[in-house]
């Protein structure tokens, strides 16, 4: 039933690690940026790794069927760690590193690990504080020893020590780590990965070889991967996303893995390495767009210019080939100029000059995002999925990319769509069900279709996302909308960060917003407006009309019922260690809703302005208080749609 | 046994008395703190061990050596590295650069070689690259690496000065202020780094620092100085429960602060 003949026999990752090994034992696998430096690891040395660590962690009690979890930043460790346990019959659990310590107390407890993998101490200080409530966790291996000399904790120990566990079981089996590969079969558990759902605690999928490769494979027949390409790896490695790429394409298709210096040289390692793949969400390309758009601000007046000049040109090529017409000959001699002028070194500065395959996917992108990645010359594809496929069920084709959709199914994937509207999908990737939960497995897979719990519609055999099913929404008088849909259209704007509608039962509809504080404060700067901290530049008057003749414009596009009337600049921004957002940045709506009552209660009566008297907690522990004044601005009836600065 | 001891030292300015008769030792591998209000001689003090002053009498004993006839420059050379109250890097110079210039005590070759970059210059430069790489890594400044310094925060530039002062590889390092003018957050990461050091690499640590949250969590012993004269040295809970402290501190009228958070 799957398309995984194609590796013969070779099935599992462990398997695929030992025939790349044995293929190209000399080419470079991984590699890391270390004291400055690129450092490479060959497929030999990957497997040496992993085999050692594996012998190690048997020798530690880790059994078939057993869990080991995993917490850190993308270093060679984690993929070690993970292809060590599977090699010897182990899934692996990804814990996301910043989740809060009840997040990560309940993902290692709940899927059973006995062995955690944890990057450096403070990943270790925050697994030895939940210690009486991990009663399962046995041993705790760290990677990084810096700060942990003094540590003194019986279930502490080093990578290395494992791995030399692992050594001496390898002089006296030299054949044991073949043996426990070959006992792997596709249908074993690869994965347990967590989701972080907008509601309650994460439920663990779980997803086998045969649902990780099938995936791989068949996304690679619509987008191609050569063993030659490039790739870095910067998101995180719990995320099914990036376990698609450094895992079960990397190990399927043979292409290198980088993994950067640090999380704050990312941008500057993808320059050094320029790769050839690129998979992102939404908040990484729009990153790219936005400091591409405050360093034109800063440039010279000659450069700003000929931006100004040549970006419609990219613009207007990019619109005839999302058309689908053909480019008049004009056109392409301005765009092959416009590429040499600027479109080249811009393409340099961001390190896309090799990008031949670029995809998004976890969230909606702004289409004037989609725009300028087309406009410059990087093939940008809308990816559409969920933890529970695999990661993908469609993508955008090369020829055919509309950015109001999200692409046709990937081979071997079929789409429904129910009388409800729901998106339903079947493949070889859907998954085995949610880990000690059959009720949410009964409710996500009926019939091997996958419910996704989205709203949407087929366009001409792309799927349309609407929003989830769950989250459209009716005003008092009926009218339905979709939040979500409304709070991107708002988020596209560069102006705005973080955008949460409200209506339920309301006569109309409101927005609370947050500013970006980078952008808005540079726009400040140029218009002489002095502002201090982020709630002080929320407040200001010009500020709110800036913001106002962005939402007049998105309400353009929206149909007279569900138009925003009002909307507020909310004193600070929407934070996932306030509860308020997801790991990945979606908006918590029953936590805002609650949060900032007040503010929405104001919304909906006739005062000018809310007061806010609300506690706010840092990072350190630390909180502050904030006394404020939040206006709340008014659309008029009649919004003339005026141009955008 | 004690890195450092300082043995009456007095220190005039004409007729000013900066230093009178202090004495105190710093631990080896310890966390050693000078305090006292404004103007009680602790710059003085640091001062008199890097050799910017020369006591007009006592001795200054590193590792059993006296310290107090030897050039500031040989003391480097010996493992004293410090930091500045107000920043002494070179701004117009990357990290990078102004850290390979801290290795510059430890380097062989000279301008004929170091130019030609060949032989022993160029694996010379590899090794001092190397040292600086590992100084950058350990108080994670990778991503400033090649950024100028006089276009970076106060708070990192702060940091890239630690960094040129780790790299002399020092076995005592003093640290005049290393918190001023920092926020919670930085505060909080500089204190880490103190922490690492120490712990990691054994340096002995001699600071002055006015932040008594941050001398507290950090010391092992604090000396306490006031108009010039040692009035308190101990544990820091010693030296808390010290009424001289708390009177030069607190001094009649309520004006100063003690404690953390108040």
């Amino acid at each position: 039933m799957s398309g995984l003949e194609v590796l013969r026999g070779d099935d599992t990752f462990p398997k695929l690690l030992v025939r790349n090994a044995l293929r190209h034992p000399a080419r470079t696998a991984l590699r890391e940026k270390e004291l400055g430096i690129w450092q490479s690891c060959t497929w030999q040395a990957y497997l040496d790794a992993v085999r050692e660590l594996a012998l190690g962690l048997r020798e530690l009690g880790l059994a078939r069927g057993d869990k080991l979890a995993i917490v850190g930043g993308n270093r060679p460790e984690w993929v070690i760690s993970e292809l060590a346990a599977q090699a010897m019959g182990a899934a692996s659990v990804g814990v996301y590193q910043d989740s809060t310590l009840n997040e990560v107390a309940y993902v290692i407890d709940h899927c059973d690990a006995g062995i955690v993998v944890a990057e450096d101490q403070e990943q270790v200080d925050k697994i030895l504080d939940m210690m009486d409530r991990l009663p399962k966790v046995r041993h705790v291996i760290y990677t990084d020893a810096r700060g942990l000399r003094g540590y003194r904790h019986p279930a502490l120990l080093s990578f290395e020590a494992v791995r030399e566990r692992g050594r001496a079981v390898l002089g006296r089996h030299p054949g044991l780590f073949d043996e426990e590969v070959a006992k792997g079969r596709a249908d074993d558990l690869a994965i347990i990965s967590y989701t972080s759902g907008t509601t309650g605690f994460p439920k663990g999928a779980m997803l086998s070889f045969r649902n990780l490769l099938s995936m791989a494979l068949a996304l690679h027949e619509v987008d191609p991967k050569r063993e030659s390409d490039e790739f870095v790896s910067f998101l995180p490695l719990a995320w099914i996303g990036e376990q698609m790429m450094c895992l079960s394409s990397a190990l399927a298709l043979g292409f290198t893995v980088n993994f950067p210096e640090e999380p704050e040289t990312v941008m500057e390692n993808v320059r050094e390495i320029g790769p050839h793949v690129m998979f992102a969400p939404p908040r990484v390309w729009e990153g790219m767009v936005s400091s591409v758009q405050v360093r034109i601000m800063d440039t010279t007046p000659f450069k700003r210019f000929m931006y100004e000049r040549l970006m419609p040109v990219g613009q207007r090529v990019a619109d005839l080939r999302f058309q689908r017409k053909a480019v008049p000959l004009l056109w392409r001699v301005l765009y092959a100029l416009a590429h040499l002028l600027l479109f080249r070194a811009l393409k340099d500065r961001l390190g896309l000059s090799r990008l031949r395959t670029a995809s998004t996917g976890g969230a909606a992108l702004g289409p004037d995002v989609f725009r300028f990645f087309h406009a410059v010359g990087v093939p940008l594809k809308q990816i559409y999925g969920q933890t529970e496929i695999a990661g993908i069920s469609c993508i955008h084709r090369e020829s055919d990319i509309r950015f109001h959709t999200v692409g046709q199914p990937i081979p071997g994937t079929e789409l429904q769509i129910t009388a409800a509207g729901e998106i339903l999908s079947r493949s070889p990737s859907v998954f085995l069900g949610y880990y000690k939960n059959d009720a949410a497995t009964a409710e996500a897979v009926k019939d091997g279709w996958l419910h996704s719990g989205d709203a949407g519609h087929m366009d001409d055999g792309h799927l349309v996302v609407i929003d989830r099913l769950k989250d459209v929404m009716r005003l008092g008088d009926g009218t339905r909308y979709s939040p979500q849909f409304i709070e991107n259209r708002l988020k596209f704007s560069p102006y705005v960060k973080e955008a949460v509608v409200v209506g339920q039962d309301r006569p109309y509809l409101g927005a609370l917003l947050c500013i970006d504080m980078g952008i808005v404060g540079k726009w400040a700067e140029k218009q002489k407006i002095g502002y201090t901290t982020y709630a002080d530049l929320s407040s200001r008057t010009e500020v709110y009309d800036l913001v106002e003749r962005e939402v007049a414009a998105v309400n353009e596009t929206l149909p007279q019922a569900a138009r925003i009337q009002k909307f507020v600049l909310l004193y600070k921004e929407l934070d996932a260690d306030d509860d308020e957002l997801t790991r990945t940045r979606k908006v918590r709506r029953a936590v805002v809703e609650q949060r900032y009552g007040d503010v929405i209660g104001a919304v909906y009566g006739d005062a000018e302005a809310v007061d806010i008297d609300a506690t706010i907690k840092f990072q350190d522990g630390k909180t502050a208080r904030v006394q404020a004044r939040l206006p709340v601005r008014r659309l008029g009836p009649v919004t003339t749609p005026r141009k955008v600065a | 046994m004690a890195l450092l001891d300082v043995r009456n030292v007095t220190l005039h300015f004409r007729g000013l008395t900066a230093l009178a008769d202090v004495r105190f030792s710093v631990e080896q591998g310890s966390i050693h703190a000078i305090i006292g209000p404004n103007g009680a001689g602790k710059t003085s003090m640091l001062n008199c061990v890097s050799g910017v002053y020369r006591p007009q009498r006592g001795e200054i004993l590193f590792d059993g050596r006296d310290l107090t006839r030897v050039a500031p420059s040989a003391r480097t050379r010996l493992g004293v590295a410090r930091t500045f109250q107000n920043i002494a890097l070179f701004k117009g110079m990357t990290v990078l650069d102004n850290l390979l210039i801290g290795r510059h005590v430890h380097q062989r070759t000279d301008v004929l070689m170091g130019g030609l970059y060949w032989g022993p210059g160029q694996r010379e430069e590899i090794t001092e690259r190397r040292r600086v790489e590992e100084v950058i890594d350990f108080l994670e400044i990778q991503h400033v690496r090649h950024k100028v310094v006089g276009t970076l925060a106060y708070g990192l530039q702060k940091r890239v000065e630690l960094a040129r002062a780790l790299a002399l590889e020092p076995r005592l390092l003093l640290l005049d202020e290393p918190m001023a003018g920092m926020n919670a957050e930085e505060k909080e990461d500089m204190a880490r780094f103190i922490l690492d050091v120490n712990e990691e690499h054994g340096t002995t640590v001699l600071m002055i620092e006015h932040d008594m949250g941050v001398v507290m969590d950090l010391s092992h012993r604090i000396t306490v100085l006031n108009f010039g004269e040692r009035i308190a040295d101990g544990t820091p809970e010693e030296v808390r429960a010290e009424p001289a402290v708390q009177a030069a501190y607190l001094g009649e009228p309520t004006t100063a602060y003690w404690g953390r958070g108040t």
